[in-house]
């Protein structure tokens, strides 16, 4: 699989001529398209490797490229993606946090404490206001761990590594005596819509498509707002062919996306409850263990290929990271603060005679980071209905390898948020699909250790060859 | 060599700028006697810029010790001295990079606080430092406005408007620069010394500082450089020049501080001393006759 990743690099760098130019028109970063083509091959050695063990209905006969697979994939990415759009920040900034595993532990277990011994029993249990005290409690405190860190490493001069180090080890403390030891469970019922686990965090095929023709017109407007303000000062367009195509590309991947999202359908027991609830008749059919709907046969529901069907669409938790990862590259590209990161990181002393305030700069940073291990720990203790001091340790590995995977350079000054999400879509492939082979969890470390090496290598290649 | 300092002040009086007295001084000059040598190392009216007795430690070394300092408009003042001569850090201190200990900071006749960069541009002072001070990863137009972005209506960064201002202002400095979309780390040092320029020059600077503009660039860039200094002096604006190269400072600088071990060794028009007097004072100190002598100055 190591070469794999390899040689999907390779074509992109040794290009010429038509398809040179073919890059240049459509200013497309050729080091992204190279991890995309990384990840579409790892995915499609999983399917077929998975498909030779056991027969399933992927897309190339295996079991990873099912619309369920996929599905659970992007819920368990959210979690890491999310962390890993701040820790981009950080890590351009010259920052690092290696608290964020701990961090998340200890904000999950003071929102289940909350939730669960002290607002459940003096408001009634499902109380509305429980979650949103819940929720505000998650993101409170994650920032306000995030700005102590940070005010320690740019105030009290302690560097970021010692800090976060000892916030690592200090703050699972905090957590175990906070939930003494115990695990905090269950969480408020409707706070369990962020984990993705119910049904009421799906959204549906006619709200996922909607978000879906949302997307694309944005995409289309960004386009043409973008060549419109290029046209205003008269600067160099791209040709129209390019922004046809870039318009296109995206398009097609938000609505391909969205069907493989509407295409995953509920587990048939959930179907059965929900048109019991809901008193829909269901159509009689011929049973199908294979079959995704139910339908009636004789007087007994059972499973059909044709019958009463629900899909699940986007969850939330995907959706949520989704929208982190878009607001987050808005505030990395679009805004003074996301400017100020970038040139601080290329070149601190620079930034700081520009006359920006880098320290509060720094605890910015920090602050951002712990408000999005905030949303994390939300997504992570909702989807498994418990807090404990463990639940988000080896998060922060997972998260900087996510983030350095994902071009991140830990010299600082260069990174995207984008890159990041692939990184973390792109660990959680090699470990899900890992699962799916039936490969021990020893093995699992093994290959993610391997490629965060091997990533971080080619990507050297790539700056060294490219000019 | 037997002229007083008071006298030297009389004569500084009769002078007003450097500039309109030009063709009344050179004839004295050019005659090359010693005793009828008038000095114009002070000209007259309400300076731009003057710090008084600035003084700065970093542990127990002084790095600059009661060091006082003015620029009137429209006027070159070359700093020269040693590596560690203290130099670059009086310059920091106006430019807010340094905290100074002692002394106090005047911009045309009012004292102003100046506690860092920020304050330092308020007052209309720009900086070109040695190192350029660029942030590497990012564009030209990102180090042109960086900590003074423009934004559009909604508040976010308005990279286009941007793009178009730094394009104008790069067109007057680097014609020929096209490479805006590019990170100032893959530009040559000639066109990062000109995104370095032109991000001091275009806020409309009153005062402007240049430690070593020159040091990377070639002969022509060099030039180029020069002919700028003589465009921004003509437009009224003040420049303090810092340079190890003399011939540098002959040709762009009016008048010449030399400081040696953080004190001032002694302040003159380039018109009344030569390379080798000047190569004293930055050497052994010693002040010549065509020179105001400062605290630094040898002692006989």
């Amino acid at each position: 699989m190591t070469n794999t990743t390899g040689s999907s690099q390779g074509p992109a760098l040794e290009q010429e001529g038509p398809i040179k130019k073919f890059f240049r028109a459509t200013e497309i970063d050729t080091r992204i398209l190279g991890m995309i083509v990384a990840l579409v091959l790892v995915w499609c050695i999983f399917d077929i490797w998975s498909g030779i063990i056991r027969p399933n209905e992927g897309l190339f006969g295996g079991s990873f490229l099912t619309p369920r697979n996929l599905w659970t994939l992007l819920v368990q990415t959210s979690s890491i993606a999310v962390m890993s759009t701040g820790m981009v920040l950080l890590i351009v900034l010259r920052q690092i946090d290696l608290s964020v595993g701990s961090m998340l532990s200890l904000v999950a277990v003071a929102t289940g404490v909350l939730q669960v011994y002290q607002l459940a029993p003096a408001l009634g249990v499902g109380h509305p206001a429980i979650w949103i005290l819940g929720v505000l409690m998650c993101l409170g405190v994650g920032t306000l761990i995030g700005a102590f860190n940070g005010f320690l490493t740019a105030y009290a001069k302690i560097p970021a590594f010692i800090v976060t180090l000892g916030g690592l080890i200090a703050y699972s403390g905090v957590a175990f005596l906070l939930a003494k030891g115990e695990t905090v469970a269950p969480m408020d019922q409707n706070f369990g819509v962020f984990g993705g686990g119910i049904e009421r965090s799906w959204l549906g095929p006619f709200w996922s498509w909607l978000i879906a023709i949302i997307a694309c017109a944005a995409i289309i407007y960004a386009i043409v707002n973008g060549r419109r303000q290029r046209q205003r000062f008269g600067f160099p367009l791209r040709p129209v062919w390019a922004e046809v195509f870039l318009a296109t590309v995206g398009s097609i991947v938000m609505l391909g996306t969205t069907l493989v999202m509407n295409s995953y359908a509920w587990p048939p027991k959930l179907i059965e409850n929900f048109a019991k609830a809901n008193s829909i008749v269901i159509p009689a059919g011929i049973e199908n263990k294979d079959g995704k709907a139910i339908c009636m046969a004789a007087d007994s529901i059972v499973r059909c290929t044709e019958g009463f069907i629900l899909y699940t669409g986007y969850s939330l938790p995907a959706l949520i990271a989704i929208g982190v990862c878009l607001v987050m590259t808005f505030v990395a590209t679009r805004t003074s603060f996301g400017r100020y990161v970038y040139a601080t990181g290329g070149n601190p002393e620079a930034a700081e005679l520009a006359g920006i305030n880098t320290k509060w700069l720094t605890v910015k940073v920090f602050a951002l980071m712990g408000f999005l291990v905030g949303v994390s720990s939300i997504i992570s203790s909702a989807r498994l209905n418990a807090a404990t001091n463990a639940l988000g340790q080896t998060n922060e590995l997972y998260v900087i390898a996510a983030t350095v995977i994902g071009g991140t350079s830990l010299a600082g000054g260069v990174g995207t948020i984008y890159g990041a999400m692939i990184g973390a879509l792109m660990m959680q492939s090699i470990i899900s699909g890992m699962s799916l082979l039936n490969l021990a969890a020893a093995y699992q470390n093994m290959v993610v250790g391997g490629v965060l090496v091997l990533a971080v290598y080619l990507d050297q290649l790539y700056r060294r060859n490219v000019k | 060599m037997a002229k007083t300092p008071a006298k030297k002040t009389i004569a500084a009086k009769n002078v007003s700028k450097p500039v309109a007295t030009e063709t009344h001084e050179t004839p004295l000059a050019v005659t090359g006697s010693q005793t009828f040598r008038k000095t114009r190392a002070q000209p007259e009216g309400i300076p731009l810029i003057e710090m008084k007795e600035i003084s700065i430690a970093f542990g127990g070394i002084k790095a600059v010790d009661h060091a006082s300092i003015n620029l009137f408009p429209g006027e070159v003042v070359g700093l020269l001295g040693h590596n560690g001569a203290g130099k670059s850090t009086l310059i920091k201190v106006l430019s807010g990079a340094y905290k100074r200990d002692a002394g106090s900071i005047h911009v045309e006749g009012k004292e102003v606080t100046i506690n860092n960069p920020r304050d330092a541009k308020a007052q209309g002072i720009e900086t070109i430092y040695q190192t350029l001070a660029l942030a590497d990863n990012v564009d030209a137009a990102a180090n042109l406005y960086l900590g003074r972005e423009l934004k559009t209506k909604m508040g976010t960064l308005d990279d286009v408007a941007m793009e178009a201002e730094c394009r104008k202002v790069m067109h007057r400095l680097n014609p020929n620069f096209r490479r805006f979309k590019e990170p100032v780390m893959k530009l040559s040092g000639g066109q990062r010394q000109s995104v370095a320029i032109a991000r001091a020059i275009h806020f409309n600077a009153r005062i402007l500082i240049m430690d070593e503009p020159t040091a990377a660039l070639g002969p022509q860039e060099t030039a180029q450089v020069g002919e700028l200094i003589k465009q921004l002096k003509a437009e009224g604006i003040g420049i303090f020049l810092i340079s190890h190269d003399l011939h540098d400072v002959f040709d762009l600088a009016d008048r010449l501080v030399v400081m040696k071990n953080g004190k001032v060794v002694g302040t003159a028009s380039t018109k009344d001393v030569d390379h080798d007097e000047v190569l004293g004072m930055i050497i052994a100190g010693k002040c010549p006759s065509g020179a105001i002598p400062g605290p630094g100055a040898m002692r006989n």
